[in-house]
């Protein structure tokens, strides 16, 4: 009893220190984007608040809570309440199956770093993360208004065209490690990092996390030059704050799985495990920020161009060259 | 105990959803009640053994044709509409917030039950994603094979069909 009562307090202790990690992260990758693409524009970014402008977040989330929570007349209520909500749940979810370390030894316990270690978790990852698109919809739809619905339409659009491409350009990686489980996958690529093995599948992937997460060059659903805000016109307050963090956290979470999928997860030499993931994920993240600050945004025909007549063949193809390669090799 | 408990409830929550996804007129809240009802049959997969199943019924349904649907809803512009609900009795209201919330306590008990240590909770004969293929695709393997040639069959009628369409609309506009 003792036994699973202190198993019990470790799941609790891991779910409540990897909820404020990437609460924190979060924040500050708002920050850090905020002062990255300054500089890329040659121009200082937030440096008033504290030290460097290292307060910004807190002065941001203050703001946040004090505005009026405004909620359209015509709105749909219960679901303009709760779409920003799906948003940020689910992109939270998706890392219960996220390892980030080896098993280590805490208290006489064998203590993996994962939350569960689903033997299904690829699907449960792709499962999940498909949800995260009913946020952007409903919220649009709810909110009653032209230009929300037309960017939460344009997001069921670029979804359905771009989800097909993102489980199929894991189905490679899923062939090389043999396993669904996420851990072995890190495992697997002890050696070698699938980024090598497989850059294909891994520029497919990088396009299509691009395409999930909504950011600049995909940003069609909050396309702010045509659609105000799209699908967040109508949002004011901590409702549009939980989007934003929503769309933050997201990338968080999709920079893990990159890291998880491709990067060789916690593996490197000299560092300690941990620190070696963290780089990985800010590498991405980085990335994606960069990106944001050197491309211009995407036409809706080039979007389901590429989508369809692109990524789709392109990782199909792949799987089947990395099956008969696997074939030839075994 | 857990799971025999677990079932009930997920099995009360996908009849009561299926049930409000008939009984609603707006479109877009069956969609959800349909949602909702699909997650809670994925869950009692999982109860029953089969997490491959459960996976697949979330991806599949929830998160491809379920979107579909509510694709094809917005375009038909529904709006909301929030007199029908102002004069609905009070479990309008609160119904759906208790459907969320017994399908997150089912999770959370299945979480809590996924611990190896406690030796009660869910089941421990799942059926693990290789049993499943080696199933699927050795035994099964021509039934696959026949019903993936019949999809393929659909898509390749579905094109044809857009196609002529598409050639009739151009030789209209030549004309």
């Amino acid at each position: 009893m003792s036994e699973s009562l202190v198993t019990l307090a470790l799941i609790a202790v891991k779910l409540g220190l990897i909820f404020a990690v990437i609460l924190f992260m979060a924040a500050y990758l708002v920050l850090a984007e905020r002062k990255i693409l300054g500089r890329m524009q040659l121009r200082y970014g937030p440096n008033r608040t504290g030290p460097f402008g290292l307060m910004q977040p807190l002065a941001d989330v203050i703001k946040l809570l004090t505005k009026e929570d405004f909620v359209p007349a015509r709105a749909d209520k219960w679901l303009f309440l709760l779409a920003p909500g799906i948003t940020a749940v689910t992109a939270l979810l998706v890392f219960a199956v996220v390892p980030f370390g080896p098993t280590r030894e805490i208290f006489g316990q064998q203590v993996p770093l994962v939350v569960v270690d689903l033997n299904i978790g690829v699907l449960y990852v792709l499962g999940v993360s498909s949800m995260a698109v009913y946020g952007v919809v409903l919220g649009g739809w709810a909110s009653n208004s032209k230009y929300s619905l037309l960017g939460g339409v344009r997001g069921l659009s670029q979804m359905i065209s771009y989800e097909l491409s993102l489980g199929l350009s894991l189905v490679p990686v899923i062939m090389m490690a043999r396993s669904f489980s996420l851990t072995d996958i890190v495992m697997a690529q002890q050696n070698l990092p699938f980024l090598l093995l497989n850059p294909v599948a891994f520029g497919v992937f990088f396009i299509c996390v691009l395409a999930e997460s909504n950011r600049i060059p995909f940003d069609l659903p909050e396309a702010e030059n045509e659609l105000v805000g799209g699908f967040h016109t109508e949002y004011s307050g901590m409702r549009f704050g939980l989007f934003f963090v929503g769309e933050y956290i997201n990338m968080v979470v999709l920079g893990s799985l990159l890291t998880v999928f491709f990067l060789g997860g916690w593996h490197g030499p000299w560092l300690p495990p941990l620190a070696w993931f963290l780089i990985k994920v800010l590498a991405v993240c980085a990335m994606f920020i960069w990106i944001r600050a050197s491309m211009p945004r995407l036409r809706y025909d080039q979007l389901m161009n590429l989508g369809w007549k692109i990524l789709l063949p392109l990782s199909l193809l792949n799987i089947l060259v990395t099956g008969a390669v696997l074939l030839g090799w075994g | 105990m857990i799971a025999t408990l677990m079932f009930y409830l997920l099995g009360a929550v996908a009849l009561g959803a299926t049930v409000m996804a008939i009984i609603q007129r707006n479109p877009v809240y069956s969609v959800i009640y349909l949602v909702k009802s699909i997650f809670s049959l994925a869950l009692i997969f999982y109860l029953l053994g089969a997490p491959m199943i459960a996976a697949l019924q979330i991806i599949v349904y929830a998160g491809a044709i379920m979107v579909l649907f509510l694709f094809v809803i917005m375009m038909l512009e529904v709006t909301p509409t929030n007199a029908a609900t102002r004069t609905a009795p009070g479990w309008f209201h609160w119904g759906p917030v208790l459907l969320l919330a017994l399908t997150l306590v089912a999770l959370t008990l299945m979480l809590i039950g996924l611990d190896p240590v406690s030796s009660e909770g869910v089941p421990r004969w799942h059926a693990s994603p290789r049993d499943f293929g080696y199933t699927l695709f050795k035994e099964y393997a021509l039934a696959v094979k026949i019903i993936s040639f019949q999809l393929s069959f659909a898509a390749v009628g579905a094109f044809h069909v857009g196609m002529t369409e598409r050639r009739r609309a151009r030789q209209e506009d030549a004309s």
